[in-house]
């Protein structure tokens, strides 16, 4: 009963705004007119910057983070305590500082050291995103690794295995499964996280919302969409991650 | 002409826990072991350092000339001689019983798909089982899986077996299947050594009995011997717990 009051209720403000003249102003995005059509035109052309960041970012960080997260399980202190270090160490790096210092300062960094490197908004966003993303991702592949049975690392020793081949034919196939789920959450979080990218300037969906907010004063509106159009882009991989779920497990099960 | 393993005065420690005292033991090629003993007196760990799947701490361990140390390619030359069949069977759950047979040969010893596979099929005839093949582990019983371990094993070529508890976590109407696999292997003149409560299977198959407790060898001797005349109180005690059912 309630929740139908409140959709009424709901529904009545929405379409109240579309009329213009309340304190919504859904002309702002209203596709029938010009001005309107080119509005939606520009923030939803912010979809490539956004899903490109995320992607290049995510690949990276999950490169990255198995790079530190095999070492990381060694027997010997040496190869684990870099690991340790790094996780521990970018874990508690916040996003937004580690963007201003890879896009400002790293440059400095790399001019010191010679190298006269430009970092643009694009490569300072994906480089921040992968590198913070990937002391998560090393700590999925962790648990997901050492879930699997320490009976298969035997096994495969047995046969005469080396430990690259026992990684790439029996444990990652198994942990896959497992590291899945935690991984597609990882990489939705990548995709929200990328709209920090906006305050370097990276012209992605949140950065071109606030631009079009400077001009046209609507930011109920235009923020609205920019959350829709989030929304829709998670929503897409929820379902990508669950296909893909569903087709492994029906492996698994054969 | 030299022993197939040759174990000296060795030790393991596991933290301050001496799993190991001052073990001596010698496999002449041929020969089939096998080690009994209550839970906890170190014959797992025995023959888990045989192929270095445990580090001895102290004392020498030689498989057909080549001194085990920690050098890796010491390692990987006795692994390539040794086989193992385990309690848990640790077969690869996400590969196909062929796939699991032809995964070694392929990836180390270098033989073609085809090679491989041939040789799989040839010794899954062996073990009886050759309709398995396409199956996942999954859907064998634990019989049937514990007869693919050994196969798997077996397409590596090994010159020594070491079963630890192979019959151990299967249902009992299963034993008598995968013991006669064994039975089948020792009498081609296999070299083994076998960690087993089966006291039948021992007489059987076994060329010398071995009883450990407690991290030593207490007793050893040819199976005629070991059961009708045990030597020492600990042993005679064993053998009544277990022969008792």
């Amino acid at each position: 009963m309630t929740l139908r009051t409140f959709s009424i209720l709901f529904l009545c403000l929405l379409l109240a705004g579309c009329s213009s003249s309340g304190t919504w102003g859904w002309y702002v995005i209203d596709p029938t007119t010009k001005q309107g059509y080119n509005n939606i035109r520009f923030l939803l052309n912010g979809f490539g910057a956004t899903i490109l960041l995320s992607i290049i970012a995510a690949v990276l960080s999950m490169c990255i983070g198995l790079i530190v997260a095999l070492p990381g399980m060694s027997h010997n202190r040496w190869l684990r305590m870099p690991s340790r270090i790094y996780i521990e160490f970018i874990r508690a790096i916040p996003l937004l500082p580690m963007l201003f210092w890879v896009f400002y300062g790293l440059p400095v960094v790399l001019k010191s050291m010679g190298i006269n490197a430009n970092i643009d908004a694009f490569w300072g966003a994906i480089i921040t995103l992968a590198i913070s993303d990937s002391a998560f991702t090393a700590e999925i592949y962790r648990s997901g690794i050492q879930s699997i049975n320490k009976g298969q690392t035997e096994a495969a020793k047995t046969i005469g295995l080396n430990y690259s081949q026992t990684m790439r034919y029996i444990i990652l196939p198994q942990a896959i499964k497992r590291i899945l789920p935690p991984l597609a959450n990882q990489f939705i979080y990548i995709v929200k996280m990328s709209a920090f990218a906006s305050v370097i300037g990276m012209q992605e969906l949140t950065r071109r919302a606030n631009e079009l907010v400077v001009t046209e004063y609507r930011p109920l509106e235009i923020y609205t969409l920019l959350i829709l159009e989030y929304l829709v882009l998670v929503l897409i991989i929820s379902f990508g991650v669950r296909w893909l779920e569903r087709k492994m497990g029906a492996d698994e099960s054969k | 002409m030299a022993k197939a393993i040759e174990i000296k005065r060795l030790n393991k420690w596991f933290g301050s826990y001496q799993a190991l005292k001052d073990i001596d033991l010698n496999v002449s090629h041929g020969e089939r072991i096998v080690i009994c003993g209550p839970s906890g007196s170190g014959k797992s760990t025995l023959i888990r350092c045989i192929n270095s799947l445990e580090h001895h701490d102290s004392g020498e361990i030689t498989v057909d000339d080549i001194e085990l140390n920690q050098n890796k390619a010491s390692i990987a030359a006795i692994g390539a001689e040794v086989g193992m069949v385990f309690q848990q069977f640790n077969l690869f759950p996400h590969l196909s019983v062929l796939q699991n047979l032809t995964l070694g040969p392929t990836k180390v010893r270098g033989l073609s798909r085809s090679e491989a596979e041939e040789r799989a099929m040839r010794i899954l005839e062996r073990v009886q089982i050759p309709e398995q093949a396409y199956k996942q582990p999954s859907e064998l019983s634990g019989g049937q899986q514990q007869r693919v371990a050994i196969a798997r094993s077996l397409c590596m070529e090994p010159k020594i077996m070491l079963f630890d508890e192979p019959t151990s976590a299967l249902d009992p109407e299963m034993i008598a299947e995968v013991l006669d696999v064994i039975v089948d292997l020792a009498e081609d003149g296999m070299t083994m050594i076998v960690v087993t409560h089966e006291m039948g299977f021992a007489r059987r198959a076994a060329d010398r009995m071995v009883f450990m407790d407690k991290g030593e060898i207490i007793e050893m001797g040819a199976p005629k011997d070991f059961f009708e005349a045990p030597k020492t109180k600990r042993c005679k005690t064993f053998l009544n717990q277990i022969l008792q059912h």
